[in-house]
């Protein structure tokens, strides 16, 4: 009996250990976002004026108008979001078709295509940096959204045909097989069967590409020098080398720039999350 | 069946595209930037053959070594600390805790976020003056630990790693927690029956079963290591004095700040050779069999 209770008591300190540790790693974890909105609104005097940790004494809102209308965050903002949307709707076709015709339809070099996409995942995409941006330059897309828009496209596909593909083959052939004796036509099997039934994991590879494109530095800001059609993160390292010596509006272009995805993990929280999962298990 | 399926303008017209596109894409790549390795160029003009003297100067260079062990040492760093806290935080997580679901979703939210706002953010958390850190430390009465964390060159190389960590931990935190999750129940009730809880559960049966998931990350955080380049670019750009330069960045400011094209593509070749000679090893190493990267 006594053992009992005691090893209960055990319990209890141990549940109160995990208990603070999870909030410590949380508060970790979450801090630095809540400090960033607390700057974001905080003028020059209080951020250098002592007042670091805490919130601003005064909200000052006028860092948000700063860098919206003066560090040009709405058309950065602008940019990167019709930037990811079309990467991912052009991706989201060319995804879906192919991995159809790789697990599905039948012909001879099927299996060196897939070994193309497999091989494509461990190769590190710097390695195309230089030579795509000669090749842009010299068919003078460069400083263009096409010029990001294509490697995008192309670093989404091999994670998301292989997880397509794996979707498809893991359906029952007998789908088709109806199909066929009811007098579909090839487009018409892909289109009205078999793509329904693969469409959340498309939405969940859809979703990992947005989030990819809508991150991606290295290419971005290779590629994309005029203003006009910079993306947020590029627009964010300019912002802050615009504004050194004033943290309140590139806090306030951060958040603005975090905010909308945030927003979006936020709703689809499980989502996002099995979608990550996804890329990983399945790539 | 075999007809409708085997439609030759069919196929064409779903797998051409990406195929040309992907696979047209990173072949050209890969061929051009070794042609380009191959040449002493600055990008204006014509390069001249230098046969393989961009890959002799390179391993002659203290500056690419640095590069090389630097992200070596952040594969290692993370594999020791990320992973294990990663593991730690998933196990506690599916011992049926309070608020589950609400940290899993908060330990999650640095993974969506982008590196340049991560970066940003630390470069601010770290400022000598007026970061969070430093004053801290001050409210602590550690003024004596306070300092030029990214500016001074013996501290400059480990406070770049914390963000990306700091970052990633969330991510491998999902990955073993979804493959604890998806260990069968009645395996994890058997054992409760014999006794194993808590503790010994864990070390005997939910570690044991998600090792593959272990080996997969273990691998992803090493291949990780060998590409990074946002978090470094926006933190220090390869400072002080190149201390904490990674390939790749060392590859990007070869090219496009010293104008060393041929230089820059021997680094971007050898990212490469790294990267599939690492997965194929580490492949090897582990025994697994499809394992994803």
């Amino acid at each position: 009996m006594s053992e009992k209770l005691k090893s209960r008591k055990g319990n209890r300190l141990v549940r109160l250990i995990t208990a603070v540790f999870l909030l410590f790693w949380a508060a970790l974890q979450i801090y630095p976002l809540v400090w960033l909105v607390f700057f974001s609104f905080k003028s020059n005097e209080e951020i250098f004026g002592g007042n670091i940790i805490g919130p601003p004494m005064v909200w000052k809102t006028g860092n948000y108008a700063n860098a919206l209308l003066g560090g040009n965050v709405f058309r950065y903002l602008f940019n990167s979001v019709w930037v990811s949307l079309v990467v991912v709707a052009i991706s989201s076709v060319l995804i879906g078709t192919s991995a159809y015709a790789l697990s599905r339809m039948r012909w001879k070099l099927r299996k060196p295509a897939y070994w193309v996409f497999v091989s494509g995942m461990t190769i590190p995409l710097h390695a195309t940096l230089l030579p795509l941006f000669l090749l842009f330059r010299k068919m003078q897309i460069i400083n263009t959204p096409l010029a990001i828009v294509i490697p995008y496209v192309v670093f989404a596909l091999p994670t998301g045909v292989l997880i397509l593909t794996n979707t498809f083959s893991a359906l029952p052939i007998e789908l088709e097989e109806s199909a066929c004796i009811d007098g579909c036509s090839v487009y018409q099997m892909f289109w009205r069967i078999m793509f329904p039934l693969v469409r959340p994991t498309l939405a969940a590879v859809a979703l990992f590409t947005f989030l990819s494109s809508w991150n991606e530095l290295m290419f971005a800001m290779t590629f994309i020098s005029d203003p006009k059609w910079k993306t947020l993160t590029v627009g964010l390292q300019s912002l802050s080398g615009m504004y050194y010596t004033e943290w309140g509006p590139i806090g306030a272009g951060m958040v603005v720039a975090t905010a909308p995805v945030l927003v979006i993990y936020l709703i689809l929280s499980k989502q996002v999350q099995n979608a990550l999962v996804m890329g990983a298990v399945k790539g | 069946m075999n007809k409708i399926l085997g439609n030759k303008t069919a196929i064409t017209l779903f797998i051409a595209p990406s195929l040309i596109l992907f696979g047209g894409i990173i072949f050209y790549s890969i061929v051009m930037s070794f042609r380009y390795s191959l040449l002493d160029w600055n990008g204006f003009g014509e390069g001249v053959f230098a046969g393989f003297g961009n890959y002799i100067k390179m391993f002659q260079d203290k500056v690419f070594l640095r590069s090389a062990a630097n992200s070596l040492l952040l594969g290692v760093i993370t594999l020791f600390t990320q992973l294990p806290l990663a593991l730690l935080l998933a196990l506690i997580l599916t011992s049926g805790v309070k608020g589950e679901g609400f940290f899993r979703t908060v330990f999650f939210i640095p993974m969506t976020l982008s590196s340049v706002v991560i970066g940003q953010l630390w470069l601010k958390i770290y400022n000598p003056n007026y970061g969070i850190l430093n004053s801290v430390l001050g409210a602590l009465g550690l003024t004596s630990l306070q300092r030029n964390w990214l500016g001074d060159v013996n501290t400059a190389l480990l406070s770049a790693f914390v963000p990306i960590i700091w970052q990633n931990v969330g991510y491998h935190m999902l990955l073993f927690y979804t493959s604890i999750k998806s260990i069968s129940q009645e395996v994890v009730e058997a054992a409760k029956l014999d006794g194993a809880t808590g503790l010994t559960s864990a070390f005997y049966i939910k570690i044991p079963l998600i090792k593959p998931m272990i080996r997969t990350c273990a691998i992803f955080v090493i291949i990780g290591s060998m590409k990074a380049f946002d978090m470094i670019y926006v933190l220090t750009n390869g400072g002080p004095v190149h201390m904490t330069e990674v390939p790749s960045s060392l590859m990007f400011s070869s090219i496009f700040n010293l104008n060393k094209y041929g230089y820059g593509s021997a680094i971007s070749i050898f990212i490469v050779a790294e990267c599939i000679l690492m997965a194929v090893a580490l492949q090897k190493l582990f025994r697994v069999k499809d394992s994803a990267i």
